[in-house]
């Protein structure tokens, strides 16, 4: 009941509009030749607090390479920088980063509109041909480069081994043996088997690919999700809560996933190489080994995971292309990505990485790069972000029994023809 | 500048024009630059005064509006506006598409559904709050010890930023680790889903807002309380009039004035209450706590790319439902004999 609250939520709902189509004229015409590179560079970087101290220290070794270089690292928390590098670059550039660190559905999001510079023929796409080619390819937009890819990952099912021991159950290989796995963990220790996230639509992808279906039919332009195989994918999801094999949140559902996991009050856990240096740090893995990955259970169909992983873009009204270029190709080389691989077991993008040593040894590199072979592609589209929302205002209620699935996916199907517009059917 | 000095200068001219007996008549030929002119030479300083004023709300204020509904009446979003990003230059390709959005809108069951939960919420929040305020302020209206310090205390949530204490309260939701179902559970009760269910989510976000508005209404009323004189009560109680009777026939019209006053602001504050709801339940689960603007803000911030003329329509609709109520609502006090 803030008078200044109140009144900023009245003008904003009316003036959004106006602060966000302002016009920049500030062009970059002070292009400089030559290959001294100087000036600062603005990093926004979206990795979480496990990850953000290395990735903070393999920045500023870019200024050890140019002297004349400032990095400026910035830390934006993952959910809140897509928001805030849109209104920092439409407002007329002030405040927009020179390199942001992008999620691949973001990456055509932010070429559409044009904030992205294209990358073709700059020095930061230097060897593309190192790159996995599902990394180059949601890098891509009409034809263009806008990004390029920084790790990649997809969702994989953590386990606490020793729980599973205790339990007398063999990781899962789908959904039907979890159920099975997940009651006999409670009959024997007491604990839940799965935690699912209610919160994040990302978590529902398994299920869709799951069951032989897919959100979109992008060469079709068709919307798929009200599909037999959609409908079947929340259902599935359903059953497990319901039948409590997994439990859920519809607020906070990281921070109760992750606390459950560490702490041991759940087995299994599903999760991206993202979280393996977090999970690590529970007082359930104080033996690092542990913690087991296998690939996400399959559905009716066969197995699938989604293909996620960051890129680097680069702001198309940066005072500081040259450096920007260098920069986004810094943290993309060959030595930048097996330190990340290193210390966060993240997974390169580059295939002469996985030669190397340390990279090849670790074992959750060896397991997420052949689950990576295997995910599937999301739909490379400007809406590709967008399309989680609408699961998302269906996922709740449908984990918790309280919507039918044919309804949610109704309901995401209408979502997503009123979102893509057009000739989409 | 000239379109901002403008507005200012008109009003003048007219009310001048209104005032002055003489002017009345005005001479086709004979411009009146030389009466303005007076006018501005005897007044310059007022409109000095008042000039800055005119600027900011007609820069912070005028403008916006000016082109939200102006972006409500076209398909204008983030990908076919006008801008130019350093190398990037996009011209602009929406166009104007008249009332379709509106159109779209009130034909959409989402609107009809966010709009009956708005009105649910904001009714029942501003009840509550007004009640607990009401309540607290003829407590807090006594001679005890203490009162200043008890005053005091129930001013806090007002002095903690919003955010600050809607962070805080998400914190004791929290099912599995939350200090509310701790407390639960040690009293043997089985932990409630606060955000996580439908109907509690709806219940708690409602808590909070109130939790949060008390603080104001109690001011207020306080004040209120306070200025009416104690002769009344004095000369009711020797008429014989019971407690009750007092409250009725003294209290609550002595009142009428404060009450109405923030009845009205805390219902526009209630519901256009961004913060509360994005904070603590983004909307959610689903879009059960959503209203309407958390729903804007959907539309113009979250989906990509950003909908301005979708934003921009539910933004014209939010306005006008709330001068429609303001206008019945000063309708039914004038009708009471209030003067507003």
């Amino acid at each position: 009941m803030r008078r200044g609250i109140a009144a900023t939520a009245l003008v904003a709902a009316m003036a959004l509009a106006a602060t966000a189509c302002g016009g920049d004229d500030g062009g970059s015409g002070d292009k400089k030749s030559g290959g001294h590179l100087s000036g600062t560079v603005t990093y926004w970087d979206t990795s979480n607090d496990a990850e953000k101290g290395t990735y903070k220290e393999l920045a500023l070794g870019f200024e050890k390479k140019h002297p004349d270089v400032k990095v400026n690292y910035v830390n934006v928390p993952f959910g809140e920088a897509l928001a805030k590098f849109k209104n920092a670059a439409g407002s007329g550039g002030s405040g927009a980063p020179d390199v942001l660190r992008t999620e691949v559905a973001w990456t055509q999001d932010l070429a559409n509109i044009g904030y992205l510079a294209p990358l073709d023929g700059t020095p930061a796409l230097a060897d593309q041909s190192d790159y996995l080619p599902k990394a180059l390819a949601g890098a891509k937009f009409k034809g263009k480069t806008y990004a390029v890819p920084q790790v990649i990952d997809t969702l994989g099912l953590f386990y606490n081994k020793k729980m599973l021991k205790d339990a007398g159950v063999q990781p899962p290989k789908d959904w039907t043996e979890l159920k099975a796995a997940a009651k006999k963990i409670k009959e024997k220790t007491g604990k839940t088997g799965l935690y699912l996230r209610g919160d994040d639509a990302y978590w529902y992808l398994p299920f869709i690919y799951g069951e032989g279906g897919d959100l979109l039919d992008t060469g079709a332009k068709k919307v798929t999700i009200d599909d037999e195989p959609g409908i079947k994918a929340f259902a599935a999801a359903r059953d497990l809560v319901t039948s409590k094999a997994a439990e859920t949140d519809a607020t906070d559902g990281w921070d109760n996933m992750q606390n459950a996991i560490k702490n041991g009050d759940v087995a299994m856990t599903i999760n991206g190489p993202w979280a393996i240096e977090d999970t690590l740090a529970g007082k359930a893995f104080k033996d690092k080994s542990n913690l087991g990955v296998v690939p996400v259970p399959a559905g009716s169909k066969g197995q699938g995971a989604p293909q996620g992983g960051q890129n680097l873009t680069v702001y198309a009204g940066s005072k500081n292309l040259d450096a920007s270029y260098a920069f986004a190709q810094y943290m993309s080389s060959p030595e930048v990505q097996a330190k990340t691989t290193e210390k966060l077991s993240l997974l390169p993008t580059r295939t002469s990485v996985y030669s190397n040593k340390t990279v090849a040894a670790n074992p959750n590199v060896k397991f997420f790069k052949a689950a990576v072979d295997k995910a599937v592609e999301r739909p490379w589209i400007p809406e590709g972000n967008s399309l989680f929302q609408a699961i998302l205002v269906q996922f709740p209620g449908v984990l918790t029994g309280k919507t039918s699935p044919e309804k949610a996916a109704n309901a995401v199907g209408d979502a997503y023809r009123k979102l893509l517009k057009g000739d989409w059917k | 500048m000239a379109v901002d000095t403008s507005p200012a200068m008109d009003p003048a001219a007219g009310a001048k024009g209104a005032r002055g007996r003489g002017g009345r008549v005005h001479k086709p030929g004979t411009p009146p630059p030389r009466r303005i002119r007076n006018a501005l030479a005897r007044h310059w300083y007022a409109w000095a005064m008042v000039a800055p004023v005119v600027l900011v709300i007609g820069l912070i204020i005028g403008y916006p509006l000016v082109r939200g509904v102006y972006l409500s009446l076209t398909d204008a979003n983030e990908a076919n506006v006008e801008r130019t990003i350093g190398i990037n230059h996009i011209p602009a390709t929406y166009k104007t598409v008249g009332l379709d959005n509106f159109r779209a809108i009130l034909k959409d069951q989402v609107f009809w559904d966010r709009l009956s939960w708005t009105v649910t919420w904001t009714v029942s929040c501003v009840a509550l709050t007004f009640a607990i305020g009401l309540g607290l302020a003829v407590l807090l209206n006594r001679r005890f010890a203490g009162r200043t310090l008890y005053r005091s205390l129930l001013i806090l949530p007002w002095a903690v930023p919003a955010f600050v204490s809607v962070f805080a309260w998400r914190l004791l939701y929290n099912e599995k680790n939350g200090i509310l179902n701790k407390v639960l559970h040690g009293g043997g009760i089985d932990a409630v889903p606060w955000l996580n269910d439908p109907t509690m989510a709806k219940v708690s976000v409602i808590a909070v807002n109130i939790w949060l508005g008390v603080p104001f209404m109690l001011v207020a009323l306080l004040g209120g309380l306070q200025s009416i004189p104690g002769e009344l009560y004095e000369a009711a109680e020797m008429d014989g009039a019971s407690p009750w009777q007092r409250f009725r026939h003294i209290t609550l019209p002595g009142l009428r004035s404060v009450s109405s006053t923030v009845i009205l602001l805390s219902t526009i504050w209630t519901f256009n209450m961004f913060p509360v709801i994005f904070l603590l339940t983004r909307g959610g689960p689903g879009d059960s706590t959503e209203i309407l603007v958390t729903y804007a803000y959907r539309l113009s911030f979250v989906n990509s790319p950003r909908d301005f003329a979708g934003a921009s329509a539910w933004g014209v609709l939010i306005l006008l439902i709330l001068m429609l109520f303001a206008v019945i609502y000063r309708r039914s006090l004038r009708k009471q004999g209030e003067v507003w």
